[in-house]
């Protein structure tokens, strides 16, 4: 027996051996050769890209991960540069009526399909009635609102052709809106605003996005997709730029915990990660530091009263109270650490837009804490009648720790007995929703456009993911002139407005705003941070090492 | 020393006296029942040794190493919370989870197959028949539906574990009590017209409880571990409250930069689940009567 | 033989009609649906997506259709992942736990049969108690922890071995998390094996055969062996069980596109139908194994056969 276990072990650690090393250890050559710019001769980019995409349909997407792919299979009339400014996608230019109503594009002559058939007007407008079509299914849809007859559409009340949208000819598409839409542009890079290929459906039906099946016009095709490992892309052999485009593969690996994909990209398993443990900043920082890439993006992590029921059903003090005791400085700069922005006002820094705060914003955090106690004795509570609380938050490392230190802070300053309830995503939804047993809950709100309306609307009573239960006439009111307000300026002027009122109730607390987090290899070239978030991978190349 | 061969038990001395004799020679099993007298001890009256709460949080020594200058003695979290209580309480819920998770366990299993072997015939089929069902049903899956469906509360986590362990106590005790009905004292107090449901707790139970504690030693580190395993998925204990399993989890998550953030709960979780197996196996060659007939 | 076989078919609808209708309660009694998101949905939009996915029906109405279509072997759409369908996700991510699981169990088996037969050999003995505390550590490290030790050591540190993923396929991919299933498997086998072994050598006729002369090697590969592994056969079923509990850890950890991530990512979107499929997949797997297993222990107990 002895024997058997003897003859064992070396073929285990022949077994072992075997699957050793695929090359030679060889010291490390230098990145991009002599000048430093030298290319490697593969183009290959491996990216993680958080959870599994739910579908590649561009109407029916609707997460992060889905849209990083998408954004790189299809092409919008409008493009984004590295930089996240907007440029010409498959429209080449376009054209702006007076009263900001009508928008005309005119789309590239050379815009192809990745089978080589040309990109019409046509499909613009195949995937527009599409996307607001209620039988396509898509949850986005709602985006596409300020385009003529699109929520009767969505409502069932129109039918898809009755949509503000026209092919003149070929080459020409005529957006009509309701309002002034500034934003508009920026939204037209949404997935749900893409084309797709008529004869894709025709002939596949409802899955048509399936490598082999799927035809789309951006810089790749789909070839590969194995879910829950990786999304494989390939050139588009057709696309307008792809003179201008050097990676010739990308692949989205799906890794939702952001521990195992540190850990691939550090056995260089992957070029660029989708994000980073927060418990293990310190350490990369002090390891990776390098290779860390930390930008501002726009986003609000804020935790939500619950304004229908008590204790925080008018109750306007204690809410103020509990906002002030938090030390966003140790929150932010401990308790997170990735350069978060410590949040006293609603809307992330946004261009050409003055972000608003009340007044103890400024104020030494004794003097908030001071103040506070004032105005939480002053709602009727003390060490003998503590205010009672429950904290709901979704399942995740970082939600933990910053409801931990709030509760801590409160209990410290206030005495505030806070019970935490970490709940999983889909119950969370639920329970937030249902307005219920909630009191106070931790949210997070990134724009989906580059505006500060994109925030302001979360808070309009009708905004069916208002889930304080904020009702304020005034707000409302300043929310709808400013949507109607064709004058930049003074449209901006009445958000601004308008996050002063907010801030005054505060139906939420701002906790800080949110920074990108990502790894990105030595070699990897053409990284731009962007306040959106967005890496078109077609800017993106691979120096040799 | 050795649980079979050389003890010839003096004629007159009770199964259990006998067993006790056994068991205290196997020097590994004892070690491990004083151990984890040792650790029951410690988490119950260990967190009165230490100034720090198990939720307090310390924004000027988060991720302390162990130190005795600033009296976090198995060093701090990533919030600057003592992780010598919080390890201690940590075990208080696992060892509790252990504890009545596998109490609930026996008492199904117990129950189910006294009465399924005792009755006999029809019913012990169907009976067993739905034990078999049971088994078919990948358990585990079933315990993450029933953490979804129900969100965590401790007790639930009790009885969700405790609900899928009972099977194969079932199985062990319906074999026992099939043979035991057969024997003369079950007989006569049968005719003697003893009801069933007493026969049952006065005659089969007990003797039965030998099998019994063998299977519940192993069953608690079982229990244990599953714990540990929900709390991987983030379906265990609710913040601030933790267990071994969620530190553990932590930890393994900080294994470069915060070590003994996974050395202290790892340790006292591995240190437990194996003093369990060794009590158990002690305990099994202690009770075992074929093994001590050799 | 054939009518054993039979009967043990016929039997095993019913266990499946029960964890079908199990499951089909239980995951829809869970709060949130599978099309609760952070956007709210217009009401059309969410009428249309339920009566697509057959979500408006009532419940029997919708188990019936459930098992109608089951029957023909359509496990549905999957509510997540909007471009699949659940056969044909079962079908990529089943091989993939195949042969992770199938590995594990062959390394786990061969692993514990060898250390428990070494332990029963020398017992109570120096050699005993290694080899046995060090099956038994496999047991007290939860393979979360296990896991990313390996990682690290191997794939990061020593760059030997990849640190996730499937890549080309080959085998240096699985090596890491078959050995993290395996490991807490090889002490359950370990303990089994050393104890039946132990009875098996007391036993009159390997004493018999051991008087007799032969070498221990022979009676123990000849005549032992056999009829130790009664247990260990036994034991294959709850086996079996851990080891595919134990792959929605490690196909976690390691990113293998496995049905044990399916199950747990379906479980957590509300994936009804994706959700159903992997149990009642596994569930007819873990019945048609345990046959399976009946089966090897008839073959290994002459006394089963004949009575």
């Amino acid at each position: 027996m002895t024997r058997i276990l003897l003859i064992l072990l070396p073929a285990v650690a022949l077994w072992l051996a075997a699957c050793g090393p695929a090359e030679d250890a060889s010291p490390p050559a230098k990145i991009g050769g002599g000048s430093g710019t030298e290319r490697a001769a593969v183009q290959v980019l491996r990216v993680g890209n958080g959870a599994e995409p739910q579908t590649l349909d561009p109407h029916r997407a609707e997460g992060v991960p889905e849209s990083n792919i998408l954004r790189d299979l299809f092409e919008g009339l409008v493009g984004e540069a590295p930089d996240g400014s907007l440029v010409p996608g498959a429209a080449e230019s376009w054209a702006i009526s007076d009263d900001g109503l009508v928008y005309t594009f005119t789309i590239r002559a050379d815009a192809r399909w990745s089978n080589g058939e040309p990109v019409t007007a046509r499909d613009f407008e195949f995937g527009l009635r599409r996307a607001v079509d209620p039988a396509t299914l898509s949850v986005y849809s709602s985006v596409l609102f300020p385009i003529v007859n699109a929520e009767a559409i969505v409502d069932g009340e129109l039918s898809p052709d009755q949509l503000g949208v026209r092919a003149v000819d070929d080459r020409t598409l005529e957006i009509r809106l309701n309002d002034p839409t500034p934003y508009l542009l920026g939204l037209l890079t949404h997935s749900t605003t893409y084309p797709v290929y008529p004869p894709n459906l025709d002939e596949h039906g409802e899955r048509f996005a399936r490598p082999g099946k799927l035809v789309s016009n951006g810089a790749y095709q789909l070839s590969d997709w194995v879910v829950q490992s990786h999304v494989r892309l390939e050139r588009n052999p057709h696309y307008w730029d792809g003179a201008d485009t050097q990676i010739d593969e990308v692949w989205y690996y799906a890794i939702e915990n952001p521990d195992a994909e540190l850990k691939r990209y550090r056995a260089d398993e992957l070029d660029i990660t989708d994000g980073l443990p927060y418990n293990q900043l310190t350490w990369v920082r002090n390891e990776l530091g390098d290779e860390l890439e930390v930008a501002p993006w726009f986003g609000s992590y804020y935790f939500g009263f619950n304004l229908t029921k008590p204790p925080f059903k008018d109750a306007k003090d204690l809410r103020t109270a509990l906002a002030m005791a938090i030390d966003r400085d140790i929150l932010t700069g401990r308790v997170t650490g990735a350069g978060e922005i410590a949040a006293y006002g609603w809307v992330p820094p946004a261009a050409g837009y003055t972000g608003q705060q009340r007044g103890w914003a400024t104020w030494a955090q004794a003097e908030r804490n001071a103040e506070a106690q004032r105005l939480y004795a002053q709602a009727g509570y003390s060490s003998d009648n503590p205010l009672r609380v429950e904290v709901l938050y979704n399942t995740n490392e970082n939600h933990k720790r910053i409801s931990v230190a709030i509760a801590s802070m409160w209990k410290e300053v206030l005495g505030v007995e806070t019970s935490l309830v970490n709940q999983e995503w889909k119950v969370f939804l639920d329970t937030k929703n249902r307005k219920e047993d909630t009191q106070v809950f931790r949210a997070g709100w990134i724009g989906d456009y580059d505006d500060a309306y994109s925030f302001a609307q979360l808070m309009h009573s009708k905004n069916a993911q208002n889930d304080s239960g904020y009702v304020s006439p005034v707000y409302d009111d300043l929310l709808d002139r400013a949507a109607r307000e064709p004058d930049a300026a003074k449209r901006i002027a009445l958000l601004e407005e308008a996050e002063r009122v907010l801030l005054e109730d505060l139906p939420i607390i701002p906790i800080y705003f949110y920074v990108s987090k990502h790894l990105v290899k030595p070699w990897v070239g053409g990284w731009t941070p962007n306040v959106m978030d967005r890496h078109p991978k077609k800017d993106f190349y691979i120096l040799s090492h | 020393m050795n649980a079979g061969t050389g003890s010839v038990a003096p004629p007159g001395r009770s199964l259990w006296s006998d067993a006790w004799v056994v068991l205290r020679r196997n020097r590994a099993a004892m070690t491990a029942l004083c151990l984890l007298g040792g650790m029951t001890v410690l988490v119950l009256v260990g967190p009165l040794l230490s100034p720090f709460t198990y939720d307090g949080t310390d924004w000027d020594q988060i991720s302390s190493p162990p130190s005795l200058a600033n009296g976090h003695w198995f060093g701090t979290d990533g919030l600057g919370r003592d992780l010598f209580v919080r390890t201690l309480y940590g075990g208080r819920i696992s060892l509790l989870v252990g504890a009545v998770a596998t109490a609930v366990s026996l008492l199904i299993g117990i129950s189910y197959g006294a009465v399924a072997g005792y009755v006999g015939g029809r019913t012990d089929q169907v009976m067993m028949r739905i034990v078999d069902i049971l088994y078919a049903l990948p358990f585990m899956f079933l315990v993450i539906l029933l953490m979804v469906l129900f969100g965590r509360h401790i007790v639930l986590i009790f009885f969700a574990i405790g609900a899928i362990n009972w099977l194969d106590m079932a199985r062990i005790v319906r074999g026992q009590a099939l043979s035991l009905r057969g024997k003369e004292y079950v007989d006569a107090a049968r005719a003697a017209g003893v009801r069933g449901g007493r026969i049952i707790r006065r005659h089969i139970v007990p003797n039965l409880l030998g099998v019994v504690i063998v299977y519940a030693t192993l069953t608690v580190p079982q229990v244990i571990l599953v714990e540990s395993f929900l709390s991987f998925l983030g379906l265990g204990v609710q913040e601030p409250m933790t267990s071994w399993g969620a530190l553990v989890n932590e930890g393994a998550q900080e294994l470069e930069n915060a070590p003994w953030m996974l050395l202290f709960p790892a340790v006292s979780l591995a240190l437990t689940l194996f003093c369990f197996n060794f009590v158990g196996d002690g305990l099994r060659d202690a009770l075992d009567p074929r093994d001590r007939s050799a | 033989m054939l009518r054993f076989a039979i009967q043990r078919l016929l039997g095993a609808i019913p266990t499946l009609l029960v964890l079908i209708t199990l499951a089909f309660f239980l995951i829809r009694l869970a709060p949130g649906g599978p099309f609760d998101t952070e956007k709210t949905l217009p009401p059309e939009i969410e009428a249309n997506l339920r009566a697509a996915y057959n979500l408006d029906e009532s419940l029997p109405v919708q188990l019936g259709r459930y098992l109608w279509n089951l029957a023909q072997g359509d496990f549905g759409p999957s509510f997540q992942y909007r471009d699949f369908t659940v056969t044909e996700l079962i079908a990529t991510g089943f091989p993939v736990s195949l042969r992770l699981g199938s590995l594990a169990m062959a390394l786990a088996l061969v692993l514990g049969i060898s250390a428990g037969t070494l332990a029963a050999l020398r017992q109570n003995r120096p050699v005993d108690y290694t080899v046995m505390g060090a099956a038994m550590t496999g047991i007290s490290i939860p393979n979360f922890v296990l896991a990313p030790l390996l990682v690290l050591v191997f794939a990061i540190w020593l760059r030997w071995l990849p640190a996730g993923g499937l890549g080309d396929g080959s085998l240096r991919f699985v090596v890491l998390p078959v050995i993290a299933l395996a490991l807490p498997q090889v002490a359950y086998i370990a303990r089994l094996t050393r104890g039946s072994m132990i009875e098996v050598l007391r036993s009159p006729f390997t004493r018999t055969a051991r008087a007799q002369g032969l070498p221990t090697r022979t009676v123990i590969l000849r005549h032992a062996l056999k009829p130790a592994l009664l247990p260990v056969v036994s034991y294959l079923g709850p086996a079996l069980a851990a080891i595919i509990t134990g792959s929605v850890v490690v196909e976690q950890i390691f990113g293998v596109p496995g049905l044990g991530r399916f199950f747990v990512q379906g479980a957590l979107n509300r994936d009804y139908t994706l959700v159903m499929g992997v149990v009642v997949f596994y569930g007819s797997l873990i019945i048609a194994l345990n046959f399976l297993v009946d089966l090897v222990y008839g073959w290994l107990d002459p006394r089963l056969r004949h009575g």
